[in-house]
C-alpha cells in the first residue's frame, strides 16, 4: 500500500535529480518477524489512508447515538426505549449503543485516530523543523518546466548585480519580517558572457516563502491531540450537583447537599470550594401572547463564603462563578407550601414540595408523601398546580405561567408509600401498588381543589390540607471544570493553525541574471524567473510578474531596453485563467 | 396596514420570484451553449493525459522536478499541471444575453433577499436567525451572496443554475412549511453568541453550498470525459465548456476550505455558549452529533484530497455526502430528533 509521504520528507521541493522516497507498492509484504511486523503495522496506522479511513469511520460510529436514545443524556428514554423494543434493546445495550460516545468502539476509533495523527504529526514536525533552518533550494539551470514563468532582457547597462539586488530587496520586502526567504549567489555559466566577452557570472536568486502553512497545519494536529488530552483531564476531575432550592432555602456547598451529585475519578471532597447560598428571591417574566413565552429568568442570591457575604444573580446563559465553579440556573417551577394535619389537629406534614412544570404555562406535576402519620395508613397526595387556572366544562387548564389564579389539584392515596423497603425512590413519582385511590361513592376519584390560604378536608376523615403560599423554586446545576481554559486555549490554536495552513500561499521563486551577446550584437542583461508553489496557487504568476515588473522600475536606463526581446505581459504563460471575468 | 413581519415574508416571496426567474435564464444560457465544442476542452484533456491518472493530477500534489527527471517528462507535467490548475487558461464563458440577465436579476433578488431579512430582524427585535424558517432565509442568502461575489473574480456563472436552483426552493419551502411569525427569543438565545454562532453557521452552510454546486459540476464533467453513456447526450454538451474536472475540484476545495473554517469556528463558539448556556460544553445533543459529523466528513474531503487514489472523484463525493449532511442537520435534526437545540420553532 502506497502510504501517504508526509510533505517534507516527499519534497516536493527537492533540488534537481533527488530520487523520490520509494513508497511500497501495494500488496508487498514485510520481512518476517515480529519487529518488521509491528514496523508495517506502524506504518499502515501513520498513513494518510488510514486515517482517512478512520475519520470516516468516526463520522459513521458518531451517527447512532442522535437516533438511539442515550443513557448519560436521557437515561428515562432509554426504559422507554427498553419498553418499547423488548427484543432488540437488550442486543443494542450489548452493543453499548445505548452510551455510544463512551463505548469500546467509539473510543477506540478515535483513539487510534490520535495514535495515527500523533505518529504522522511528530516525524512532519521534525522535518519542518529541519525545513525551516534550511537556505532555500538552488535556482534551477532551466525555467521551462515550472509553472509560473517570466523573462526580461534589459541593455547591458542594468548589470547583472543591480538585477539581482533589486529582486533580492523586493522578494524580501521592506517589513520587518521578511516575505520571502532569498539566498543570492553567483555561478559560471558556458553562456553567460562578460561584456568584455569573457565567461562572466550569472547572478542567481533563490526564494522561498510560506513556512506558516506546514507550522499552520502542525499546530492544528498538535492542538487537536492537546484538546483531546484536556477534555479527558477535565472529564477525570470535574464533578457537578444538582440541588434544588426553595425560595428562602438554601444550601452548602458539600456533596451531600445535592440532590444528585457526580464527580470525575480524580474528584476529592475537599476540592470544594467552601461557600453556601440562599435563594432570596427569584423573578420570571413571560409575553403576553395566547402562548407565553418567557422572556427573563433571574435568580438573586446571597452568596457566603470565608470572604464575606455578598448579593448575585444567576440567569440563563449568565452562570455564577465561585472560584471556578459554575452555578448555573437550569430550571424553575412553584414549590407549594402545605401542611397536612389528621383528624386530630397533629401536624403529619409541613414543607414546601417544588412541582414540574410540564408545559410552557407551568401545569406542573407534584406529589406530596406523608409517612408519619401518627395512627392509620401513609397519605399519598398526586396532581397538579395551575398556575392561571381556568374551569371548563372540559375541565381544569392553566392559561399562564404567572400566578394569578392558582389552583391546587389533587387526588389522594393511603396505603404504604413503600419507604421503608430500602430501595430509594423518585421523589416526584407515587409507588401505587400498595395504595388504594380515595374514591366517591360514585366511585369517581376524589379531587381535592385549593386556593393558596384555603383548607380543605382530605376524605373518609384523614384530616385537613391546607396550601398556605406558593413560593417559587430553582433547578441549580453547579459544575466544575478545572480544564476549561486549556480547552479553549487548545480549541482557538486549533483554529488559528488551521487558518494558517489552509490560507498561506507556499511559493518559490527564482532568478537568475546573465549577461549574454549572440554573436555580434551587443551585450544584454538576460533575466529569467520561474516559480513553483506547493499547491494550486492563483497568486504564483502574479507574483512573478510583480517581480518583473519591479525589475523593470529599476532600470537605469528603460529607454534603451531591446524592446523587440521581451514579451508583453500577456504573453507570458498561465495567466489567461478562470479569473477576470470584467 | 402590514405589519414589518409581514413585509419582510413579501420581499421573500419577491426574492423567491426574482431567483426562479434568474435561475430560468442561467438554465436557457446553458441550454444556448449545446453542442458547442469547446477547443479548449481538447486540449485540455489532451494536455492532461499523458500524466498517470489524468484528472487526479492537481490535487495529487507533486513536483515535477521529483516526479520525473526527463525533460520532456517534466514538461508534460508541468503542461498537465497547469490545466488542472485554476490559473490555467480555459475558454472564458462567454457572456450571451440571458447570462447577463440572470445576473443582474440575481443581483436584484439578493437586494430584496437582504431586506426581507433586515425586515425580519426588526420585526422580532433580534438577529434574524434564530429558528428554522430564519436559518433557512439567511443561509439561501449567503450562498447567494457568496456565488455573486466570488463570480465577479473567478467565472463560476455556470454554477448560477444550481446555485439559484437551491436557493429558489429553499425559500419556497421556507415560506410554505417553515414559517413562523416573527417573535423574541426564550432567554436562553438572549445571548450575543447568537449572533456569532448562528450567523457563522449559516454562512458556512451558504459557502458549503456553492461548493457543492462545484463539485456536482465537475462530478457530472468527469463522467462525461470519461464517456458516460447518461451524459453523452447533447443535452449535456454544455460540460464541455465548463472548467475541466481538476479545475472544478480545486476551485471546489478553495471555497469548502474557507466553509471548513467557519464550520470549525461554528463548533467552537457553540461549545463555548452551550457552556454558559446549558453548563456543559458538549453534550452529544443530536445537533452536535451532526455539527461533529459534518466537521468530520468535511476534515476527510481534506485529508482525501492528499491521499492516493482518493483525490478527484472520490474526493468530490465526500463534498456531496458532507453536504448532505448539513442539510440534514438544517432540517432533519430540526424535525426528527429532541434534543437542546429545539428552538427552532417547528
Ligand atoms: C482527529 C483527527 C484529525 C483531524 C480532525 C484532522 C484534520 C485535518 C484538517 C482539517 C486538515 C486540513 C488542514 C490542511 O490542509 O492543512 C488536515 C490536514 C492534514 N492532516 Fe489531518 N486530521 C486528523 C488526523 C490526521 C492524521 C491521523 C494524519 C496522519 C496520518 C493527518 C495528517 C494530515 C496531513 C499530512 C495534512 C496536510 C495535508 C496537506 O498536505 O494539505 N491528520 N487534517
Amino acid at each position: 500500500m502506497s502510504g501517504y509521504r508526509p510533505e517534507g520528507i516527499e519534497n516536493a521541493f527537492a533540488e534537481d535529480g533527488a530520487p523520490a522516497p520509494a513508497s511500497r507498492p501495494s500488496g508487498e509484504l514485510p520481512a518476517l518477524g515480529v519487529v518488521g511486523w509491528l514496523r508495517w503495522g506502524w506504518r499502515q496506522l501513520t498513513s494518510m489512508r488510514v486515517a482517512l479511513l478512520l475519520l470516516m469511520l468516526l463520522a459513521v460510529a458518531a451517527v447512532p447515538g442522535s437516533t438511539i436514545p442515550q443513557r448519560p443524556q436521557d437515561p428515562s428514554k432509554v426504559v422507554e426505549f427498553f419498553d418499547d423494543n423488548p427484543g432488540v434493546a437488550p442486543w443494542l445495550d450489548k452493543l453499548q449503543m445505548f452510551d455510544v460516545y463512551g463505548s469500546v468502539w467509539f473510543s477506540a476509533i478515535y483513539l487510534l485516530l490520535f495514535v495515527s495523527l500523533v505518529g504522522c504529526i511528530l516525524p512532519r514536525a521534525k522535518v519542518h523543523w529541519i525545513a525551516l533552518r534550511a537556505r532555500p533550494p538552488r535556482t534551477p539551470r532551466r525555467m521551462g518546466r515550472y509553472p509560473a514563468q517570466g523573462a526580461r532582457v534589459y541593455a547591458a547597462s542594468y548589470t547583472p548585480a543591480q538585477v539581482a539586488d533589486a529582486a533580492a530587496a523586493h522578494l524580501r520586502g521592506r517589513g520587518p519580517l521578511p516575505r520571502f526567504r532569498v539566498e543570492q549567489g553567483t555561478e559560471t555559466s558556458a553562456g553567460a558572457r562578460a561584456p568584455e566577452g569573457e565567461p562572466g557570472p550569472v547572478h542567481v536568486v533563490a526564494a522561498e516563502r510560506g513556512y506558516l502553512r506546514e507550522t499552520g497545519n502542525i499546530v492544528f494536529h498538535l492542538a487537536l491531540v492537546g484538546l483531546l488530552v484536556a477534555v479527558g483531564l477535565g472529564q477525570a476531575l470535574q464533578y457537578r450537583g444538582q440541588a434544588i432550592v426553595v425560595q428562602g432555602r438554601g444550601f452548602a456547598n458539600s456533596v451531600s447537599a445535592y440532590d444528585t451529585f457526580s464527580e470525575g475519578p480524580w474528584f476529592r471532597e475537599e476540592n470544594l470550594p467552601p461557600f453556601t447560598m440562599v435563594l432570596d428571591d427569584f423573578t420570571s417574566t413571560f409575553t403576553d401572547d395566547a402562548m407565553p413565552v418567557a422572556k427573563d429568568f433571574t435568580a438573586f442570591v446571597s452568596v457566603t463564603d470565608p470572604a464575606g457575604t455578598r448579593l448575585e444573580t444567576i440567569k440563563v446563559n449568565h452562570p455564577l462563578t465561585i472560584e471556578g465553579a459554575k452555578v448555573y440556573l437550569q430550571g424553575n417551577g412553584y414549590a407549594p407550601r402545605l401542611t397536612v394535619k389528621d383528624a386530630d389537629g397533629n401536624v403529619t406534614f409541613a414543607g414546601t414540595v417544588p412541582f414540574i412544570p410540564e408545559d410552557q404555562v407551568y401545569t406542573s406535576r407534584g406529589v406530596v408523601k406523608v409517612p408519619d402519620v401518627v395512627t392509620g395508613e401513609q397519605i399519598g397526595l398526586v396532581g397538579y398546580l395551575l398556575p392561571t387556572a381556568q374551569l371548563s366544562a372540559q375541565g381544569v387548564r392553566s392559561l399562564h405561567p404567572d400566578l394569578l389564579n392558582p389552583v391546587l389539584v389533587l387526588t389522594v392515596w393511603t396505603g404504604d408509600l413503600g419507604l421503608d423497603d430500602g430501595v430509594p425512590q423518585n421523589v416526584y413519582e407515587l409507588e401505587t401498588e400498595k395504595m388504594t385511590q380515595a374514591r366517591t361513592a360514585d366511585g369517581q376519584p376524589v379531587t381535592l381543589m385549593l386556593a393558596p390560604g384555603t383548607t380543605v378536608d382530605l376524605p373518609d376523615g384523614l384530616g385537613t390540607l391546607t396550601l398556605d403560599d406558593i413560593p417559587r423554586f430553582v433547578a441549580l446545576d453547579l459544575r466544575h471544570d478545572p480544564a476549561l481554559t486549556w480547552i479553549a486555549i487548545f480549541a482557538f490554536t486549533a483554529i488559528g493553525g488551521l487558518m494558517l495552513s489552509l490560507f498561506t500561499p507556499r511559493r518559490r521563486v527564482w532568478l537568475r541574471v546573465s549577461t549574454r551577446s549572440d554573436g555580434d550584437g551587443p551585450a544584454r542583461t538576460v533575466v529569467e524567473t520561474a516559480g513553483l508553489a506547493r499547491t494550486d496557487d492563483a497568486g504564483l504568476q502574479p507574483e512573478v510578474d510583480a517581480l518583473l515588473a519591479f525589475l523593470d522600475t529599476r532600470d537605469p536606463a528603460p529607454d534603451d531596453r531591446p524592446a523587440e526581446d521581451n514579451p508583453t505581459p500577456d504573453d507570458s504563460p498561465a495567466t489567461d485563467d478562470l479569473g477576470e471575468t470584467r | 396596514m402590514t405589519t414589518v413581519g409581514e413585509m419582510s415574508d413579501l420581499l421573500a416571496w419577491g426574492t423567491a420570484s426574482a431567483y426562479a426567474i434568474a435561475l430560468v435564464a442561467f438554465a436557457i444560457d446553458l441550454s444556448g451553449r449545446l453542442g458547442v465544442r469547446s477547443v479548449a476542452r481538447e486540449k485540455a484533456l489532451a494536455a492532461a493525459t499523458p500524466a498517470s491518472g489524468a484528472s487526479t493530477v492537481a490535487t495529487d500534489v507533486v513536483d515535477p522536478a521529483v516526479r520525473d527527471t526527463t525533460s520532456a517528462g517534466a514538461v508534460s507535467e508541468a503542461t498537465a499541471r497547469r490545466a488542472a490548475s485554476l490559473t490555467s487558461p480555459w475558454k472564458a464563458w462567454s457572456v450571451s444575453k440571458p447570462l447577463a440577465i440572470a445576473v443582474s436579476v440575481s443581483w436584484m433578488g439578493l437586494a430584496l433577499h437582504l431586506a426581507a431579512i433586515v425586515t425580519r430582524g426588526f420585526a422580532a427585535g433580534r438577529a434574524p436567525w434564530a429558528n428554522l424558517y430564519e436559518f433557512i432565509l439567511v443561509g439561501a442568502f449567503f450562498a447567494m451572496a457568496v456565488f455573486l461575489v466570488v463570480q465577479t473574480r473567478w467565472e463560476i456563472r455556470f454554477l448560477g443554475t444550481i446555485v439559484s436552483g437551491l436557493a429558489t426552493l429553499a425559500i419556497v419551502v421556507a415560506l410554505n412549511a417553515f414559517h413562523v411569525e416573527a417573535a423574541g427569543v426564550q432567554p436562553a438565545l438572549q445571548s450575543y453568541w447568537l449572533v456569532i454562532h448562528v450567523g457563522i453557521a449559516v454562512l458556512a452552510t451558504g459557502i458549503f453550498t456553492v461548493a457543492f454546486a462545484a463539485s456536482v459540476t465537475q462530478l457530472l464533467r468527469d463522467s462525461r470525459d470519461e464517456g458516460s453513456p447518461m451524459l453523452a447526450s447533447r443535452r449535456w454538451s454544455w460540460l464541455d465548456q465548463v472548467p475541466t474536472a481538476a479545475q472544478l475540484e480545486l476551485l471546489s476545495f478553495r471555497i469548502n476550505a474557507v466553509g471548513f473554517v467557519l464550520w470549525t469556528f461554528t463548533l467552537v463558539s457553540g461549545s463555548v455558549w452551550a457552556e454558559d448556556a446549558w453548563g456543559r460544553y458538549w453534550g452529544w445533543d443530536p445537533k452536535e452529533v451532526w455539527s461533529f459529523v459534518i466537521w468530520v466528513v468535511y476534515a476527510a474531503y481534506l485529508h482525501a484530497r492528499t491521499t492516493r487514489g482518493w483525490s478527484g472523484r472520490r474526493a468530490a463525493w465526500f463534498v456531496v455526502v458532507g453536504y448532505a449532511c448539513v442539510l440534514f442537520n438544517f432540517t432533519g435534526v430540526n424535525m426528527l430528533f429532541s434534543g437542546k437545540h429545539s428552538y427552532s420553532g417547528v
